[in-house]
């Protein structure tokens, strides 16, 4: 059985078609890259697997209710929670939202903590984490929400080494422990060492094991004008967010 | 002992006792309910609430029915008009919120000012907490009690739903609902607050409160009840100085909530906390997974 099943998936806003012809099937204990540019669709697949955006067409099917770890800023870091209050927010998952959390649930949510290496900064204010430590919050409280899926929105944007060694070393044990993890990322290079890569831009370009699918045309047709192929095969994608960046892709 | 008089003085008076113990329960809620609607943001949603049940105001003054019947449905009919207004794409939200706000204000005061209406525009306006009745008292009782538990009871889910709206409807929250229950707990709390405070006032005692301490707050629980605790204390600053410089006690308790309001936004945070907020994103890139 299938961790996640997208068959002829169409989404759109207001009418306006954002995702068309998706299908992918997803085994347990996979990892995903989801590759594409700004506004290829990432989001809009995540919100569709979360049950946020209901499609307009097709079929989609979710092992249980999937954990999100958004990008850090669409958090509220002005907002007064501690790493420990981030980390309980997952246990929301179990019901009885309407009672203090139990001890039980303390435990869970510092055993989180602690495995993310973030048991030091637990009562520490959610705004004066640095970007990795937010980051690290946010995988504690999906954690503990202790879902089968795990959709992550590029969750190594603005993250410090030591911070991404830990996140790597937590994306292994879960693959290990058979959940299944979506991740959205810009990066094509570190696809490659993803079990499978999806790759979007509003409608499913490719999809497979990365050695077979991140060639040339696959990436030209995903990035467009964003791949400039460099002399010795090489490529570089550049994407046009906030700060401008690029990343080099082996071609 | 004589400045312990000078601040009995005003309980000696039962109206004046009536007057704070309205403004104590009104004020406790809204203070720690305040917090929230300035997290959500509906501060402008809350004003052009409680502006906008104008009408229903003098229409129950007219017909002597209940104020709170008046504002209740009042605060309904405002609430149908702003939605609506303000889904015309053509003008925008906030234009049409403005005009149908301002609408409403106009229509109360057409009706206030009829020849034959009861001089009460005034009170509607501006709030009478002296003019506090049994039922008034019965009223912010009920708001104090059910409204604390709901906003006990919605605790968790509206930190979540406030901190990450996404991540809290992936661990189950509903962030429309829960919404939805908070704009009713606004609704119920303007339509109670407005007796004391009138309608252009009674924003104050929802906004006052949370900004004079969501900056320095550690958490949310602890926000509201500082909220609260400021509602109540300005209340009775209000109160000692209506009572002596012989003001409105409604505008004296709403600009103690301001000079709270004001001096809170004055105080500054720590700057580590400040650093935490202004701290850029640095750079964007995906994962490399050990293969497996």
């Amino acid at each position: 059985m299938s961790a996640i099943a997208v068959e002829k998936m169409a989404a759109a806003y207001d009418g306006a078609p954002v995702l068309d012809g998706i299908s992918f099937e997803v085994p347990p204990g996979t990892s995903v890259c989801v590759l594409g540019p700004n506004g290829g669709g990432k989001t809009t697949l995540f919100r569709v697997l979360l049950g946020e955006l209901e499609p307009v067409a097709g079929r989609v099917e979710v092992s249980g209710r999937p954990a999100y770890v958004a990008q850090t800023d669409r958090t509220r870091l002005d907002f007064p929670v501690t790493a420990l209050d981030v980390a309980l927010m997952g246990t929301l998952a179990g019901g009885r939202w309407w009672l203090p959390p139990r001890r039980a649930d303390r435990e869970a949510a510092r055993a989180a903590l602690e495995r993310v290496g973030l048991a030091g900064e637990a009562d520490v204010r959610f705004g004066e984490l640095s970007g990795g430590q937010r980051q690290r919050a946010l995988l504690a409280r999906a954690l503990v929400q202790d879902a089968a899926v795990l959709l992550l929105d590029e969750p190594l944007s603005g993250v410090d080494p030591a911070s991404e060694t830990q996140i790597e070393r937590v994306f292994a044990e879960l693959r290990e422990s058979g959940r299944t993890l979506l991740v959205a990322s810009h990066d094509v290079e570190s696809a490659r060492s993803y079990d499978l890569v999806l790759c979007l831009n509003r409608r499913q370009v490719g999809f497979g094991h990365p050695a077979a699918t991140l060639d040339r045309e696959t990436l030209q047709a995903t990035y467009g004008h964003e791949l400039i192929v460099l002399e010795g095969g090489r490529a570089v994608t550049v994407q046009h967010h906030e700060h401008g960046h690029s990343h080099e892709v082996g071609d | 002992m004589e400045v312990i008089d000078f601040l009995v003085d005003p309980l000696r008076s039962g109206i004046d006792r009536r007057a704070l113990l309205e403004l104590a329960m009104v004020g406790s809620l809204c203070g720690a309910l305040g917090f929230w609607i300035v997290t959500e943001r509906l501060a402008y949603g809350a004003e052009s609430l409680s502006h906008g049940l104008l009408p229903g105001l003098v229409l129950a003054a007219l017909a002597g029915a209940p104020l709170l019947l008046g504002a209740a449905g009042g605060a309904l009919v405002a609430a149908a008009l702003i939605a609506f207004a303000s889904r015309d794409p053509r003008v925008g939200a906030d234009t049409g919120t403005a005009i149908a706000v301002t609408g409403l204000v106009g229509l109360g005061a057409l009706l206030a000012l009829a020849p034959d209406a009861p001089q009460r525009l005034e009170e509607l306006l501006f709030g009478d907490p002296l003019g506090v009745t049994d039922g008034d008292l019965v009223a912010a009782a009920l708001l104090l009690v059910l409204g604390g538990t709901a906003l006990a009871a919605l605790h968790r889910p509206l930190t979540a739903v406030a901190f990450d709206p996404a991540g809290a409807a992936a661990a189950g929250t509903r962030p429309g609902l829960t919404r939805l229950v908070l704009l009713i707990l606004l609704a119920a709390a303007v339509a109670v607050a407005v007796q004391g405070l009138g309608a252009l006032l009674v924003l104050a005692v929802l906004i006052g409160p949370p900004v004079a301490v969501r900056s320095r707050a550690a958490s949310p629980a602890r926000a509201m009840v500082a909220g609260a605790a400021v509602a109540v204390v300005a209340s009775v600053v209000g109160m000692e100085v209506s009572f002596h410089a012989h003001t409105a006690a409604g505008a004296s308790v709403a600009l103690a909530l301001c000079a709270a309001a004001a001096l809170g936004g004055a105080l500054r945070q720590s700057p580590r906390a400040a650093r935490g907020r202004a701290r850029p994103r640095s750079r964007r890139r995906g994962p490399s997974l050990p293969a497996r």
